[in-house]
């Protein structure tokens, strides 16, 4: 069965494949698969200019302690972040998509995946995160109502939205 | 106070449809339990010994007398009749449903009310000084401030699944009622030499099992940048706070694993990159909500003075009541009252659905339609003139919610405890009532004057036993419940924590602890010193050695 991601609202074919070193598996040797390829962030410091010279896109993997810093230098040149929350309690993976959209400027695919629900879409979705792969077995079609839970939002976040008392009809006063 | 405007109204009926959803999905099998529990958390739901409880926000503990009648509605309609307040100025009910929860929900939303993230690993209800706005001893009203912080936090996406709860109190009066130095974040409002509003910011202290009183991170940080700092506090505190160990991942222990330097320095270079961004506050934001906090429409001072003074000297007991629950205010002619939830018998905190709205009306009638609730579990009339004082009291005595005991060994700050709660180690409501039992004599309690007593069912220190001047705390020994006995702790700009007087006590002995440290005191005391202030210029000693000498030779007997 073809894996199904939501992107931009909507339910799509997934085209990626992801490249974890296994247990004992060197970042430098492992295999890369053919096709637009997200490797884990040793692999790509490993391999990064090999990675950059093939045809294909090429994404990164970001865990939860993974510093987006690493990568900022590159994001131009990369199609795909993806940042894995292992459990969905461990909100880490909300300020890296806060730092990536906001701080370092990435434009491309913000891809939220591992242990993630439809009841945590709407906060991902206001950390800069346009894409989700929900945990296995997860009805990405049943999800897509929750990207809407709020019309409004007070705070400023990592999806660029002045906070709202920015945004009131009659702007007084001015940043300091 | 805050009137909800429109977006307000939609962000929490909008919670109310996601929740109903959530809880629909979940009673359906489609949502798992561990799934459910940090969306249930982040409305108020525990599951607790009995049944659910549900935890209702009192934004830094303000309400109108409608959505007091409508708390009453609530204990009446879907739980048994009563509601608990505590220490952090919420609402608990200990009996709803988990299937009814949404409704209830939906009918607090039609009041402006909700119960969105009072629990959880999230940014949670902004706690301040009960007498915000009145209190003479205040430099800067922080209810604006508190408001805007509640905007800010509520919902934040990027801090809904910190590595542990998060609790911000803010203050700005000369003695601090909101506990800053206790708090993950403390704010305390203050004006620089030129005249402008400013915070001291105060982070990582903490009760619980590691008390920590709070550094200063930041001296004098101007209120504009109030948000932009906080998010750099967060950010920190998110990415790089412990979530391998449940008690080792409160920003606390961050900033003592880094040193509160090097934490500093990371918070200020994460803050270079916000400060002047666009979550800076503005002159306008600051106007548009201070308003809302206005003051109400005082009248001008009469002739009353000579007549309250004639009332006083005419009643010993409406005068004792006004020596303990009646409090300075800074427009002449009024006064802030405490309504007691004190009274032996009743568990601290605990008020029924009949006193809810009684105190609404009398809130109505002489409050502006306005109370608040204390984190010493009390409520509050924030503006009443002094000559409806006696007519008050009348009222409140019937309902009996006017024991005078406000600030008094009796006034005992207690956590549910192991009637209710799932996490505790012991019962704390019967040692109270015990302990207030001893203590019924009003001359005695009088004469022994202030006197902090707070007790806790376990380590989490809902009770904020560390800083009672007598703490109790129940910890569990081998299945049975013992109570270990703190003394000299205290609240306030010099907040301490309270030192262990030795081995724990079984429940039956602690009416006779307390006492035995009474005692102590009062052999003790010179002039008109408190009992904390005793304990601080001698030491637990002499305390020690009446309790456990009395203790041993009663053992021995
Ligand atoms: S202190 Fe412990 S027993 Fe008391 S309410 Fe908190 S968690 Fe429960």
């Amino acid at each position: 069965m073809p894996r199904h991601v939501i992107r931009h609202g909507q339910v799509i074919g997934d085209i990626w494949q992801v490249l974890v070193p296994r247990e004992g598996e060197s970042p430098a040797t492992a295999a890369l698969p053919e096709g637009p390829l997200a490797v884990s962030l040793d692999v790509w410091k490993a391999r990064r200019e090999e990675l950059l010279a093939r045809s294909s896109p090429v994404g990164v993997r970001l865990e939860p302690a993974d510093d987006p810093a690493q990568i900022a230098g590159d994001l131009p040149r990369l199609a795909l972040v993806a940042v894995n929350f292992p459990k969905l309690a461990d909100g880490r993976g909300y300020s890296t998509g806060y730092l990536l959209r906001r701080r370092y400027g990435y434009r491309g695919e913000l891809r939220a995946v591992g242990d993630v629900l439809r009841d945590q879409l709407f906060y991902l979705a206001r950390s800069g995160f346009d894409a989700f792969q929900l945990r296995e077995g997860a009805d990405a079609h049943a999800a897509l109502p929750s990207l809407r839970d709020f019309s409004e939002a007070y705070q400023s976040a990592g999806d660029a939205r002045a906070p709202h008392f920015r945004r009131r009809a009659a702007p007084a006063g001015a940043a300091s | 106070m805050y009137r909800y405007d429109a977006i307000d109204r939609s962000l929490v009926a909008e919670r109310v449809a996601q929740f109903r959803d959530q809880t629909r999905r979940h009673l359906a099998g489609e949502l798992s339990e561990d799934d459910f529990r940090p969306l249930r958390l982040q409305n108020g739901l525990y599951v607790q010994r009995h049944s659910p409880m549900l935890r209702i926000a009192i934004p830094y503990g303000l309400l109108s007398s409608a959505q007091l009648r409508k708390l009453a509605r609530i204990a009446r309609v879907y739980d048994r009749g009563y509601g608990h307040f505590t220490t952090r100025q919420n609402l608990q009910y200990n009996w709803p449903r988990l299937a009814q929860a949404p409704e209830i929900l939906a009918e607090l939303a039609e009041v402006g009310m909700h119960a969105i993230q009072t629990s959880g690993n999230c940014i949670r209800n902004i706690t301040t000084d009960h007498f915000a706005g009145v209190a003479p001893d205040e430099h800067v009203d922080p209810r604006a401030l508190a408001e805007i912080l509640r905007q800010w936090s509520t919902f934040h996406p990027e801090f809904a699944y910190l590595p542990r709860k998060f609790k911000i109190a803010l203050s700005g009066a000369a003695t601090d009622r909101a506990a800053t130095l206790l708090h993950d974040i403390g704010l305390y409002a203050l004006k620089n030499a030129e005249g402008e509003l400013g915070l001291r910011v105060i982070v990582g202290g903490g009760m619980g099992r590691t008390p920590i009183i709070g550094h200063v991170v930041r001296e004098f940080l101007p209120w504009r940048d109030m948000l932009t700092y906080l998010e750099a506090i967060l950010r920190v505190y998110n990415r790089h706070g412990r979530r391998d160990n449940l008690y080792k991942s409160r920003i606390k222990i961050l900033v003592k694993a880094l040193g509160v330097d090097a934490f500093r320095a990371q918070v200020e270079a994460e803050w270079e990159h916000l400060r002047g961004t666009e979550s800076t506050l503005t002159d306008g934001e600051l106007a548009r909500v201070s308003a809302h906090f206005a003051p109400p429409s005082y009248e001008p001072p009469g002739d009353e003075d000579q007549a309250l003074a004639f009332q006083l000297a005419a009643d010993r007991a409406f005068e004792r009541w006004f020596r303990r629950n009646v409090h300075p205010h800074r427009q002449p002619g009024y006064r802030a009252v405490t309504l007691s939830l004190k009274k032996t018998g009743v568990p601290p905190g605990d008020v029924t659905a009949d006193q809810m709205d009684l105190v609404a009306d009398l809130a109505d009638r002489h409050s502006f339609g306005e109370l608040r609730v204390s984190h010493e579990q009390n409520l509050i009339l924030a503006d009443v003139r002094e000559r409806d004082l006696l007519a008050l009291w009348r009222r409140a005595r019937e309902a009996g919610l006017a024991t005078p005991n406000v600030g008094l060994l009796t006034n005992i700050v207690c956590c549910p405890g192991g009637d209710f709660c799932a996490l505790a180690n012991a019962k704390s409501i019967p040692v109270a009532e015990a302990i207030q039992r001893r203590f019924d004599d009003l001359d005695y309690l009088h004469d022994i004057g202030e006197l902090d007593l707070n007790i806790s069912g376990c380590m989490n220190s809902c009770g904020h036993h560390h800083i009672g001047h007598i703490g109790i705390l129940g910890v569990d020994k081998n299945g049975s419940e013992w109570y270990q006995v703190s003394i000299g702790g205290e609240q306030g700009i010099n907040a301490a924590l309270g030192e262990v007087i030795g081995p724990s006590f079984a429940a039956a002995e602690m009416p006779g602890v307390v006492e035995g440290l009474v005692e102590a005191y009062l052999a003790h005391r010179t002039g008109d010193e408190r009992f904390v202030d005793t304990v601080h210029r001698i030491g637990i000693a002499p305390f020690k050695a009446r309790v456990y000498g009395e203790k041993r030779e009663a053992a021995h007997a």
